[in-house]
């Protein structure tokens, strides 16, 4: 399966996405969501809350297994898909696109280059199974 | 040794089949099998130390004998227990009888929609009462409840406040538990007098994060809520009501007064004192809180049919998927105590139940009128069923009214407290006036007091579903409960062969004394003169079960299996803080093990560390030495299952304890599989040095459909004094309960069991369970992969089969399986626990080899339509495995264009006898939890939709 190439990657799933303000929006893989299965209810974070680094802040709910969502890293919450409260189905349809969780503004932008390329995601995803 | 009859009654298979069993097996004789079974070095031969067995007759005159010390006393105690009626038709209908007590969790709702429809219906009756709208169904006790709702209101604020204020005319036993669970948790628990409640809210603003109200107080006080709620809100602290649910038919409701959450006890909805339990308690909370409630929740979600169904909702909150981050360790709920008061709502309907309350407090203000003329002063404001009265010396009063044949309670010196209840008649009104003045009083000549009306605050617009309307006549009421009975799988239709829960038989000769008057009608803090009874049963008892396990000391206190583990962690951390070595927190946790475990670790303090299983199932004793060795000085326990999760006897066990006794750390042995070891091997012989053992499984209480449980642990002697305490005995170890033995009611049916069987008896229970389960596992190893064996090949008292090959090949699922095999007249075994996409299966020694057969055989004809479904006979899409289970409205619709015939749909093996039916078709769980419904709208909503 082709991923985003725009995308950096953490190990326990999340996807990135730098905006052009600088801010960065995230999300859960593919390969995660067909791991969950039927999303059933999604909790974003707060609004402005500020987050450490792998900091349990959202979570993502199937009927058979619920899963914390890490922040990949430091920074301020700044915005919520809100969509996703009627709608959590949307990271099943599309979790690249309508399916992003939140957005947030890094306290250091350098902390994204830690983070996997499409690559080293997919090797690690198929090392796993 | 000789046996008693019972024993041959309680175990299944003849010894004529255990001898076909054994010669499928190849083995020569049932010792021979044990010994492959169970590892050499952990083996105990001796009997146990247990007299031998006698007939149910003896049992039950030995046992009437004892009860009869006990001495029932009218109770005006209250604290939360009052004395009620159990409708006779409840009684007879429901909790003497085996369609309902003897039904599993409801885990495969299509088989249990009758007991759904009612735990449902509970939901219902506390939202409507609360006035809050979701309900959970149920908690343990309400002591536990509030502690609960302390730790939700703890997450709510994210941990960032740290104190909760609570009234300190909460129940005294609320107060202690709230103490006992807050301690790991780093909260601060203060109690202050309901009046300063609002003055301290403010002065310590930014460091409450909830306030704990009991409504009305211990003492009867009403006080002003709102007020303090008010003054709670404007913190941003979330406001905790304990509330009578007989009170809330007359006083304004929690969720009108600005409570978050309301917990509180069902109890004196027709169920018996009972020495302190088992009693359902409810929590219902607002919709913000509705996905960090605990324990058990019913949904109303749609089958593939289209109609309406039940079943469990919010899996993902609770322990087996969360673990150390579930809301709660709470597993088992009191479902059969939660139906009881759902059925006497329903019995009583919302004026019957008003009445009832009416007819109480009209009682108090007569009393308490009369009271005034004799020139005793009443400084109480205002009271629902509770008066508090100064009197010259309380202890003289105690006296007398004991004379007269009445429990009262004393508060102080010179204050007493008494309780009225749907027990209290007029003359007691009367008798109770003449011990408190001193003069006789007869009912005519009690003070005439005019009848109040409920309160403005609460007109009747409650409880307006038809449920609470459409059963008050004896025959629709019994016509009703059969209906939901025949939607039920329980024991008395067919063997449950569910893994790990050791569903064996509950007989009618234990049950028998749970309804005695001298057992029910006792409140747990009677005098101790009048429980003498009581307390020799329960010391015959911790004999018995030290007997069994090996063990020096037992605590009967904890209600159910996680509350066991919680107690068992808390005695550890207890013993390690005696030594100075409080530094020790961490828990060493196998990733095969139950999801209770890390979340009762978490609920204790302590930080859970996993340890990794090897292929075989078993500790990966490497990584156990890696994890010790990076933890070191920080070991505080393992947490073990024995046998494994995984049915088998480790052979390792031993040299685990003593890697884990040599870092300095306890270990824990989960008692869950204990079924496969009474008699065979002890585990605080073998290294243990505490168990929780689960009497609802091993020792015969039965389910209840989803509870009562017991829980009690065993200790080794070092860790006796860090048993739960509680404060009617005087301890100075905390309460893990809210009555100091638990669910004593139930504790007769363990009693029963042990002293019919005997010494003898047990063991061979044991053995006979090894045998079936490995008898099931020789059946069906052709078909399905047995996924652990022992390391002589053999399975301990149950099994693992594996079910993923048929997803691979056939693409026939896990589920697909369960639900046919109800088509087939079966519930499921354990599904996907421990490992996902597999079955568990535990027949235990009661099932008899026909029904055992009668199960394989259904285990193989489904292997074979799969089969069939593989080799395209039957499309993947449309076979009677995807489109399971059938109901009868399936079968007869006009248009039938299935791919196979209805006989085949229905009558699978092609015995039409005794057909059981499922209620309802597979059930949709994604829409379930996404469409939450969890109490039925009042009619008002049907009439506004219309309008």
């Amino acid at each position: 399966m082709e991923l985003p190439g725009d995308l950096r990657f953490t190990a326990s799933h999340e996807w990135v996405r730098v905006n052009d303000d600088g801010s960065v929006t995230i999300g859960i893989s593919e390969h995660a969501q067909e791991q969950l299965g039927d999303l059933v209810y999604v909790e974003t974070p707060e609004m402005d809350m500020s987050c450490d680094a792998e900091e349990g802040i959202a979570v993502v709910e199937s009927v058979k297994a619920a899963s914390d969502i890490y922040s990949p890293i430091k920074g301020k919450i700044i915005d919520c898909n809100g969509a996703l409260t009627d709608n959590p189905e949307l990271i099943n349809s599309d979790p690249y696109g309508d399916g992003w969780i939140f957005t947030l503004m890094p306290d250091n932008p350098e902390d994204i280059e830690h983070l996997m390329g499409p690559d080293d995601y997919q090797a690690m995803t198929e090392s796993e199974s | 040794m000789t046996h008693s009859n019972f024993v041959h009654r309680h175990i299944g298979p003849s010894l004529a089949d255990q001898s076909k069993m054994l010669d499928a097996l190849g083995v020569d004789d049932i010792q021979s099998l044990i010994n492959e079974v169970v590892p050499s070095n952990i083996k105990s031969d001796d009997p146990l130390a247990l007299s031998a067995g006698v007939d149910e007759a003896v049992a039950l005159q030995e046992l009437a004998a004892i009860a009869s010390r006990n001495v029932i006393n009218k109770s005006l105690l209250g604290q939360g227990y009052y004395a009620c009626h159990l409708p006779s038709v409840i009684k007879r209908n429901v909790l003497e009888n085996p369609s309902w007590y003897t039904a599993y969790t409801p885990y495969q709702p299509e088989i249990a929609q009758g007991r759904l429809e009612v735990l449902f219906n509970f939901q219902t009756l506390i939202t409507e009462l609360t006035a809050l709208p979701m309900a959970n169904a149920s908690l343990l006790d309400e002591g536990t409840a509030a502690a609960e709702a302390m730790a939700l209101a703890h997450r709510a604020l994210r941990g960032k406040r740290n104190t909760l204020l609570v009234a300190s005319d909460c129940h005294a036993q609320t107060i202690d538990i709230l103490h006992t669970r807050a301690a790991p948790l780093g909260i601060t628990v203060t109690a202050v007098a309901a009046d300063q409640l609002t003055t301290r809210i403010n002065t310590q603003a930014d460091d409450v994060f909830g306030v704990l109200i009991q409504y009305p107080g211990t003492d009867g006080d009403i006080g002003e809520p709102a007020t303090i709620a008010a003054a709670a809100k404007d913190i941003g602290a979330v406001v905790i009501a304990a509330a009578d649910l007989l009170a809330l038919t007359l006083l304004s409701p929690p969720g009108e007064w600005g409570a978050d959450i309301a917990i509180g006890s069902a109890q004196r909805f027709g169920v018996p004192m009972g020495f302190g339990g088992p009693h359902a308690a409810y929590m219902a909370t607002t919709d913000k809180h509705k996905r960090n409630l605990p324990g058990r929740l019913i949904g109303q979600s749609i089958t593939v049919n289209g109609e309406p169904a039940y079943r469990l909702a919010l899996q993902t909150r609770e322990q087996h998927i969360r673990r150390e981050k579930a809301t709660s360790n709470i597993c088992t709920a009191q479902a059969l105590l939660a139906i009881i008061a759902t059925l006497y709502a329903c019995y009583h309907g919302p004026k019957g139940l008003q009445s009832i309350a009416l007819g109480i407090r009209h009682k108090l203000d007569r009393l308490a009128a009369t009271l005034k003329q004799h020139g005793i002063d009443i400084a109480q404001q205002d009271w629902f069923d509770t008066l508090y009265l100064p009197v010259a010396d309380a202890d003289e009063v105690l006296a007398s009214a004991n004379k007269a044949g009445y429990n009262v309670r004393k508060r102080d010196a010179t204050t007493i407290v008494l309780s009225f209840d749907e027990t209290t008649s007029i003359n007691d009104v009367a008798n109770i006036a003449g011990v408190l003045t001193g003069v006789n009083v007869t009912k005519e000549s009690l003070a005439q007091v005019p009848d109040r009306q409920a309160s403005a605050d609460r007109p009747v617009s409650y409880l307006s579903q038809a449920c609470f309307h459409d059963y008050m006549s004896e025959t629709e009421m019994m016509r009703y409960l059969r209906k939901l009975a025949n939607k039920d799988l329980a024991l008395d239709t067919a063997m449950i062969p569910l893994g790990s829960c050791t569903m064996k038989l509950n007989a009618a000769s234990e049950m028998m004394p749970v309804s005695w008057p001298e057992f029910t009608d006792i409140h747990p803090f009677a005098p101790k003169e009048q429980s003498e009874g009581y307390r020799m049963m329960i010391s015959d008892l911790e004999r018995m079960l030290c007997a069994c396990t090996g063990y020096d000391a037992v605590s009967l206190q904890p209600n159910a299996g996680s509350q066991g583990e919680y107690a068992g962690l808390l005695a550890i951390k207890a013993y390690h803080e005696s030594r100075d070595e409080s530094h020790r927190n961490v828990c060493l946790i196998p990733s095969s093990a139950h999801g209770t475990n890390p979340a009762s670790a978490q609920m204790a303090g302590l930080d859970v560390v996993v340890v990794a299983c090897d292929e075989q199932g078993n500790v990966d004793v490497a990584d156990l030495q890696k994890k010790i060795d990076e933890h070191k000085a920080n070991i505080a326990a393992i947490m073990i299952t024995y046998p494994s999760t995984h049915g088998v006897f480790e052979a390792g066990v031993r040299d685990v304890c003593e890697r884990v006794h040599a870092a300095g750390g306890q270990v824990y042995i989960d008692g869950a599989n204990l079924n496969a070891m009474v008699g065979t091997a002890q585990p605080g012989k073998f290294g243990g040095d505490v168990s929780h053992l689960n009497l609802h499984k091993t020792f015969c209480i039965p389910h209840g459909g989803g509870g009562p449980g017991v829980g009690p642990i065993g200790v080794g002697k070092h860790l006796a004094p860090f048993l739960p305490g509680h404060r009617e005995l005087g301890d100075a170890t905390g309460a893990v309960s809210a009555a100091p033995w638990g669910s004593a009611m139930i504790l007769p049916i363990t009693w029963m069991y042990i002293r019919m069987m005997g010494a003898q008896g047990l063991q061979d229970a044991t053995q006979v369970a090894v045998l079936s389960a490995n008898y099931i596992a020789h059946r069906l190893s052709p078909a399905f992969p047995i996924l652990y064996r022992g390391e002589k090949g053999r399975v301990a008292h149950e099994c693992i089969i594996d079910t993923r090959p048929l997803k691979d090949e056939m693409g026939i699922t896990v589920d697909d399986i369960a639900k046919r095999l109800m088509d087939y007249g079966f519930h499921a075994p354990t599904m996907s626990f421990p490992v996902a996409g597999t079955l568990m299966i535990e027949p235990t020694e009661s099932e008899s080899l026909a029904e055992v057969d009668r199960f394989c055989d259904a285990m193989l004809a489904i292997h074979a339509e799969a089969v069939k479904v593989k080799e395209g006979v039957w499309p993947s899409d449309d076979n009677p495995l995807a489109n399971s289970p059938h109901t009868a409205a399936a079968l007869i619709s006009d248009d039938w264009s299935h791919a196979y015939t209805r006989q085949e749909a229905a009558y699978p093996s092609g015995d039409t006898d005794g057909k059981y039916w499922p209620a309802v078709g597979r059930i949709d769980n994604v829409y379930g939890d996404k469409h939450l419904i969890c109490s039925c709208p009042p009619l008002s909503d049907y009439a506004s939709d219309r309008t």
